[in-house]
């Protein structure tokens, strides 16, 4: 290849292998657990929050760092909601031990 | 930091990503799993705190401790059988957060390291983010609403469908406004480039109401799974525009975890994609019933089943909605112990749609305390109802309905879980109404059919009561 190649091809490349590597990953997935998965891929995809503290990072206050911090918020509901709440969930798929039996 | 640290901090954030979503492949390297993905997310905003001015750090932090305690908070009080309607809040704000994240960088692109004016590719990419983000918000909006029953409040929230003359034509038309004022948006220069992006926006958000209104209760499962597709898409949106590769990785990450859940879903009602999405099923709910002439059912009391039961060697549990809907699981799970306890053989058969939300019933089983080794999946267990003596079908209908296998009928091909094939069935419903298909189920007439009629979960617990 000659001279630069653009980003947004180099972004497109990312998405197309991160797309191939999520289709096998999920597919792997056990049925059993396919509501934590959502939960779980909602937190994940709060990582946009990064692109909301950026803009609630710009060096003056203004307009867009005030959108930016609301997003910030939002997005950490999600954060600490998703992961928090895919725990609960997980917590009771644990293999219990077996209640002795009883005299009854 | 220079851009190559972060970047390499935002590649292990990515990986993290990836290892969380494989953790979920066994309910035993789950929770690690999920841990990953907290270690990945904290790197990720980590870095990035680092990464912006002083100033307003103390801003940022403030507004990640007010949205992570009321998310931490309904974390914890959330109850299983409102799991749908939380995914679905969660979303909307996925959505939410994406839109103000585009408006940001509409503003003022050299926060996010972008040129000022903002090149024509950039402007592209924050289009398809921004919309995707509206209408995943509206969408997702609607169907909480829907989960949440406030159609009694508001008619947009209506689990019915809500069907109009001329309805997808209208959807049509508004999409290609939508995307006319974006390209205008993205031929536009710095001055003027407000209109088209704000009308765009509009447009976006109505039709994401547009979208999800049509689709019935019953295709529930699918939405919720195509809007989590779509917060996928619109975070990947977000991260072409803003030229960051975690975001990239982790919206494509879930958004096909979404496509595939709703794939799934629509196999499970044999129904085709575009067939919920154009919507309008389930809106004879229950009316089929009322016509036809009554037929004869046997039916029987809880003590008689819980006899039949108790003296079989084998008994196969089919858990439906109708069973969560009366919080019976922790009766069942009652009911389970003092089966194993006689010496029966007690197995769950889950079908891919029990439930609101994919693998809804596993976790309302789960927080049952029922261990997940007695509960298979439907491929797994199907074959093994012709040899068990008693299937027990609690709360569920159009998943055990064997007119699926008559060529013709509305639910041909749906796969279905062959309680039918057993020696014994006893089913337990509230009344003889359908189900959301708006079908009779020729299981309820079977001479080997015995209905238990009343609450699920007042049935089961006097099925344990005559146990003894």
């Amino acid at each position: 290849m000659t001279g630069n190649v653009d980003p947004t091809v180099v972004n497109l490349t990312v998405f197309v292998l991160a797309v191939f590597v999520g289709y096998f990953v999920i597919w792997g997935v056990t049925p059993a657990l396919h509501t934590p998965l959502m939960s779980v891929t909602n937190a994940i995809s709060s990582v946009i929050i990064v692109g909301a503290i950026l803009a609630a990072g710009a060096p003056v206050l203004d307009f867009g760092s005030g959108l930016g911090a609301a997003g910030v918020a939002l997005a950490a509901v999600n954060v600490f909601g998703g992961f928090l709440v895919t725990q609960r969930m997980l917590e009771m798929f644990k293999k219990k031990e077996r209640k002795p039996k009883s005299g009854g | 930091m220079s851009a190559n640290q972060v970047a390499l901090w935002y590649l292990a954030a990515s990986a993290f990503f990836i290892l969380a979503l494989k953790g979920l492949s066994h309910p035993e390297s789950a929770r690690r799993g999920n841990l990953f993905g907290m270690i990945g997310m904290a790197i990720a905003i980590v870095v990035t705190l680092a990464l912006v001015a002083r100033g307003n750090l103390g801003m940022i932090v403030l507004a990640i401790a007010i949205g992570g305690t009321i998310g931490a908070i309904v974390a914890r009080r959330v109850e299983m059988t409102q799991m749908p309607e939380l995914v679905a809040a969660m979303h909307s704000l996925v959505g939410m957060a994406a839109v103000l994240i585009a408006i940001a960088a509409v503003y003022n692109p050299s926060a996010f390291g972008i040129a000022d004016p903002m090149p024509v590719g950039n402007r592209l990419e924050l289009f398809i983010g921004s919309f995707v983000g509206a209408i995943t918000f509206s969408g997702s909006v609607i169907a909480f609403g829907k989960l949440a029953g406030l159609g009694k409040h508001f008619r947009l929230f209506s689990s019915a469908p809500v069907v109009f003359q001329g309805q997808h034509l209208l959807n049509l038309l508004l999409a290609l406004a939508m995307i006319g004022f974006g390209v205008w948006f993205f031929l536009s220069g710095k001055e003027g480039q407000w209109l088209p992006f704000i009308v765009m926006l509009a447009i976006a958000f109505v039709l994401g109401v547009l979208i999800i209104i049509p689709i019935g209760g019953a295709d529930m499962p699918v939405v919720i799974s195509m809007l989590n597709s779509y917060s996928g898409w619109a975070a990947a949106g977000i991260g072409f525009s803003l030229s960051n590769p975690m975001l990239i990785i982790a919206g494509a990450l879930v958004g096909s975890s979404g496509a595939i859940l709703s794939y799934i879903m629509c196999k499970a009602m044999n129904r085709s994609f575009f067939n919920v999405i154009l919507g309008g099923f389930g809106a004879a709910e229950g009316a089929a019933a009322a016509g036809g002439e009554q037929r004869a059912v046997k039916s029987g009391s809880p003590e008689d089943a819980a006899y039949l039961m108790a003296n079989a060697d084998s008994v196969i549990i089919v858990p439906g909605y109708g069973l969560a809907v009366s919080r019976a699981q922790h009766a069942v799970k009652e009911l389970t112990d003092k089966l194993i306890e006689k010496g029966v053989s007690v197995k769950y058969a889950v079908h891919p749609v029990a439930g609101r939300m994919p693998g809804h019933m596993n976790v309302l089983l789960a927080e049952a305390e029922v261990p997940y080794d007695l509960v298979f999946e439907m491929e797994d267990i199907n074959s093994e109802f012709g040899t068990a003596d008693v299937a027990l079908v609690l709360g569920a209908n159009d998943v055990v309905n064997p007119l699926a296998l008559k060529p013709g009928s509305p639910i041909y091909g749906m796969p279905i879980l062959d309680a039918y094939k057993a020696k014994t069935v006893i089913v337990n419903k509230r009344s003889m109404a359908t189900g959301y298909a708006g079908l009779d189920n020729e299981l309820f007439y079977m001479d080997r059919t015995m209905m238990v009629f009343g609450d699920a979960k007042k049935v089961v617990e006097e099925m344990v009561k005559a146990i003894h």
